[in-house]
């Protein structure tokens, strides 16, 4: 089963209309909607409800004023970090103030979503308008503070570095200087968030669906919040209808006020998020400013980096500084950079926080690398995979360690992969060496072409931990259950697929279950790329405990050695023998001592039924053995496992209208062995269509306000069919070391280059830099002027013998 | 806080839908979109939404037959017309749609199923109703055609990629059964 394209477990449900949404569930529940701040900066003034409360069908109205104990407290800060010196939160309802348009100030329960919104326009809020901070510039000027405990609207500032980047870069024959810059996106999952509470005033406890990254997180922050033990709150994930990262941040202030109010109201309460809710009040990603400063020598070595970069981290930083310190180490990809320098300030502005959204950073750290690579080739006149060739960490160089500390704070070390083979691929699959024909030809026939490429190291399966349960039941049905969370990714059938090889089971008899509490109460959850990696191999560990306990009463049952015994399609026989055998189901049976038979197979079981040999000095279970054929273990891996890919694009520009094209995008991808090679083809299909809205679509618009004018699907263009190319891949697998099934996450990894890519390709066909991402036809055009008026130079293009006689630096002054 | 009794919150009035081949009446305030007069009121939870504002056609249903946003249609004017969504799109069969794992597909889902065309599922039913009446009018789609089909959707996950060859395969499964018919 491992390495086949298994079809998933489940899409019959979900083709037919039997999954189960948070929105599906509840059906009877009371409605929560919010009132939320129409400014991003503002002093709360006074609430009246009074006509709110009027209107039939409302139950009640709660304001901040009505939050108790520690509900009434700011949300936690999930991960603190030592440089993140001004760290802020907010609360569940807004507290006096209101830092960004859409933080939830009024929350109102009513029988009914409809009138529950009725009531929200009705409740009336008088607002004091206080000064915006829009954009990293205004932020980095503070002339006006977000808030008032962090000066220079700094969160965090952070340098890494290793060796003396300064030192070498002077020193190097060549410098060049970059300023860069990647817009605002979001995760903008087609399910958004939603909470639907179950509170059981007899058991005087709560069950909690969210759709949620991390039930068990959720579950934790709950209790916590609310006062109650953690064995009286439970969370379920459903089907979550995407998560790409935003699903991750939790407790989200509906998370807890959703089971507060079903709680104080005995009642069920169920709040699910439209999609104007989800633009402006969760989470975006990306925006960063770079410069970067680069020494390299004549073969376009890389002798000393120094990078600066601002991220903007919108208003709060429950998630900590993952995002910036994912891109200040992912940002090195497959290189050996000599000297590294790498300072970030994390910064607040009064806009929707940010948070990771699939690639968490990475892009944004490859797009400053790879626009690297792609000056110094163009500097020196060399061809752009030269120069990445020449600075690759090679085969016998693994495993390598950059000596800085990754996101989950343990060192950067990458454990495996083949970059120069990766590049080999590519060039083949794009037909890199051919395309200057190519380009020749178009260029003929009055069409401009360009060709761009993209290199990654992605750090996945990050800890602590993740666990697997595995019980076998005396109907031979294999329940396996992980604590960590699904949004699409096929877990139900990769985690089935592990399960049928290390048993020996049909996967048929597999039944996984995900994001459970009340199943399984140990876990991380699903971000990072890492669930096949962690629950993968901790289900495999388990399955393995569980086939060892198999074989040991089996071989009891069956009088024989149990290293002479194997199971095939769920039956337990001797090797070479099959004649003497007996079938887990009933393994099962006998692994569970009985009083009382509860069906025809139990009877097996019982204390007056035993096989005739049962030595009656011991006891029924015996010393270190546990009832039932069952198992559990987990995988803590020292450190995370590296993946990585390299994109390349063929882009056309219009030369009258700079309509952007791309006519063919190809990838190379090594996530080691693959479980299931059809869902790693859909994820890299995925992440590529994301990325490509990233480059050439999707921005967040703000205006000087700090409105977010573009909160909806029709002004925030997310790619139909119609903008995503065909999608080309290839595979290179690269076991890792560091896990039993020498696997590697593949969820991001389609997303993490394309803005690189695209940048380059277009850069390619247009003959100067392009700096900025997403870009946009008007952009280009504007471009254009730019370059005829001689704002921005030409790109040197050495390696197509395009004459020249400037020398300048690729630097762009910064809109 | 404030907070009241549970009373009535607004009149309602009886609607009467031809929803998968059956005559079903609830009652609902006249101005109850049709996605969730089908979604809350009939309890068929698989038409799903994405936007309430008609852009991303994860509420696609059919409306006589033809491709609409339940989301843009208030549930009293769909009155008299006939309806299909995702649960009417496979033959009725015992066992389908009881959560048991027993399901019938149409060419449709089961192309789907096949070609790895959705992952989180959330968008596939609104997919799955537009490409059904798609295929009726072209039964024989070229790939472009195909792409150009399910280009009103939104889909986050998939890239498009598999559902285009989702297209292409419901096609053929449809020349299929209705060869073997």
């Amino acid at each position: 089963m491992f390495g086949a394209p298994v079809q998933r477990r489940e899409d019959p449900r979900l083709v037919t209309g039997n999954g189960r949404y948070l929105d599906d569930l509840g059906q009877d529940a009371l409605a929560a909607a919010f009132v939320r701040s129409p400014y991003a900066h503002a002093r709360i003034l006074d609430i009246d409800v009074t006509d709110a409360i009027e209107i039939p069908g409302v139950i009640a109205i709660y304001t901040y004023e009505d939050l108790d104990a520690k509900t009434a407290e700011r949300l936690p800060l999930l991960i603190p970090h030592p440089d993140l010196t001004n760290p802020m939160t907010g609360y569940c309802l807004a507290r006096e103030v209101v830092k960004h348009v859409g933080e939830a100030v009024v929350m109102v329960v009513a029988t009914d979503r409809y009138v529950a919104e009725d009531a929200c326009e009705r409740v009336k809020v008088d607002y004091e308008q206080l000064p915006v901070v829009v954009g990293l510039e205004k932020s980095r000027a503070a002339e006006v503070l977000v808030h008032a405990e962090a000066p220079g609207n700094v969160a965090a500032h952070m340098v890494q570095e290793v060796g003396d980047a300064a030192a070498a870069i002077a020193t190097a024959p060549h410098r060049l200087s970059l300023s860069l810059q990647i817009e605002r996106s979001a995760s903008m999952p087609m399910e958004g968030r939603g909470v639907y509470a179950r509170w059981d005033g007899d058991e005087q406890s709560i069950r909690l669906y969210s759709s949620t990254q991390t039930s068990t997180g959720v579950r934790a922050a709950v209790a916590a919040k609310l006062g109650m033990p953690l064995a009286k709150v439970e969370c379920i994930a459903p089907d979550v209808g995407g998560g790409f990262g935003v699903k991750i941040v939790h407790p989200w202030p509906e998370e807890v006020l959703i089971p507060w109010a079903a709680r104080r109201l005995d009642a069920e309460v169920k709040w699910v998020e439209d999609r104007r809710e989800h633009f402006i009040s969760s989470a975006h990603e990306r925006a960063q400013l770079q410069d970067v400063e680069v020494g390299f020598d004549d073969a376009g070595r890389v002798l000393g980096l120094s990078v600066k970069f601002w991220h903007d981290n919108g208003a709060y930083t429950p998630y900590g500084i993952i995002t910036p310190i994912i891109t200040s180490t992912q940002l090195l990809g497959p290189y050996k950079p000599g000297a590294y320098r790498c300072e970030f300030f994390s910064m607040y502005t009064t806009t929707v926080m940010v948070t990771p959204y699939r690639g968490a950073g990475r892009p944004q750290g490859v797009f400053a690398m790879e626009r690297t690579m792609d000056a110094i080739a163009d500097y020196l006149g060399l061809d752009r995979t030269d120069v990445r060739s020449a600075n690759f960490i090679q085969v016998e160089d693994m495993p390598y360690d950059h000596g800085l500390l990754f996101q989950d704070g343990r060192p950067l070390i990458y454990d495996s992969g083949d970059f120069p083979a990766s590049l080999a691929k590519l060039k083949a699959l794009v037909g890199w060496d051919d395309f200057a024909a190519y380009r020749t030809q178009a260029e003929a026939q009055g069409r401009r072409v360009g060709l761009g490429i993209g290199c990654y190291v992605e750090g996945t399966g990050v800890g602590p931990y993740e666990g697997g349960h595995i019980q076998i039941e005396t109907t031979g049905r294999v329940n396996v259950s992980t604590g960590l969370t699904s949004q699409g990714q096929g877990h139900q059938t990769v985690f089935a697929q592990i399960v049928a090889d290390e048993l020996g089971v049909p996967i048929d008899d597999v039944f996984v279950t995900t994001g459970d509490t009340r199943r399984f109460g140990y876990a991380v959850g699903t971000f990072a790329s890492r669930a096949a990696v962690m629950s993968g191999n901790a289900i495999a560990l388990a399955a393995r405990n569980v086939r060892e306990k198999a074989l040991r009463i089996a071989g009891e049952a069956l009088e024989v050695d149990p290293g002479d015994l194997e199971i095939v399609e769920g039956i337990v026989r001797v090797k070479g023998d099959s004649e003497s055998s007996i079938a887990l189901a009933t393994v099962a049976v006998l692994s569970n001592p009985l009083r009382y038979a509860f069906d025809e197979s139990a009877k097996a079981a019982t204390q007056f039924v035993g096989s005739g040999n049962t030595d009656l000095s011991k006891p029924p279970v015996a010393e270190g053995e546990e009832p039932g054929l069952e198992g559990k273990d987990f995988y803590s891996p020292p450190r995370a496992t590296f993946a990585n890919g390299m994109h390349a694009a063929i882009v056309e520009t219009d030369p009258q209208t700079a309509e952007i094209t791309i006519l063919r995008y190809c990838v190379v991808h090594d996530c080691g062995r693959m479980i299931n090679p059809m869902i790693v083809e859909g994820q890299v299909h995925g992440g590529v269509a994301q990325g490509v809205g990233g480059a050439l679509y999707e921005r967040m618009v703000y205006d000087d306000a700090g409105q977010l004018l573009n909160a909806s699907f029709m002004d925030f263009l997310m790619p139909y069919a119609s903008e995503v190319p065909h999608i080309e891949t290839d595979h290179l697998e690269t076991p890792s070391p560091l896990n039993p099934l020498g696997i590697k996450g593949a969820g991001e990894a389609g997303c993490i280059p394309v803005s690189a890519v695209i940048a380059g390709a277009i850069e390619d066909a247009e003959g100067f830099p392009i700096t900025s991402m997403p870009i946009s036809p008007d952009e280009l055009w504007d471009l254009r002027r730019q370059h005829a008026e001689g704002l921005i130079p030409d790109l040197r293009r050495g390696s197509r013998s395009v004459a020249t006689t400037t020398r300048t630096t690729q630097t762009t002054p910064i809109a | 806080m404030s907070q009241t009794t549970r009373t009535n919150a607004e009149p309602l009035v009886e609607i009467t839908l031809r929803v998968n081949g059956v005559m079903r009446t609830a009652a609902a305030p006249a101005r109850r979109l049709l996605s969730d007069f089908l979604r809350h009121e009939l309890r068929l939870t698989g038409t799903h939404v994405g936007c309430e504002h008609g852009v991303c056609g994860a509420c696609t249903v059919l409306v006589d037959g033809m491709p609409m946003r339940s989301c843009l249609m208030f549930a009293v004017t769909a009155q008299d017309h006939e309806i299909t969504t995702v649960e009417g799109l496979a033959p009725a069969v015992e066992g389908t749609g009881n959560g048991t794992g027993t399901y019938t597909m149409s060419p449709v889902q089961q192309a789907f199923i096949e070609c790895h065309g959705l992952q989180c599922g959330f968008c596939t039913p609104g997919f799955l109703t537009t490409i059904t009446a798609y295929l009726q009018e072209n039964p024989e789609p070229t790939e472009t055609e195909a792409r150009e089909a399910i280009s009103g959707n939104l889909c986050r996950c998939t890239g498009y990629q598999n559902i285009v060859k989702s297209v292409l395969r419901a096609a053929e499964i449809n020349r299929e059964r209705g060869a073997s018919a």
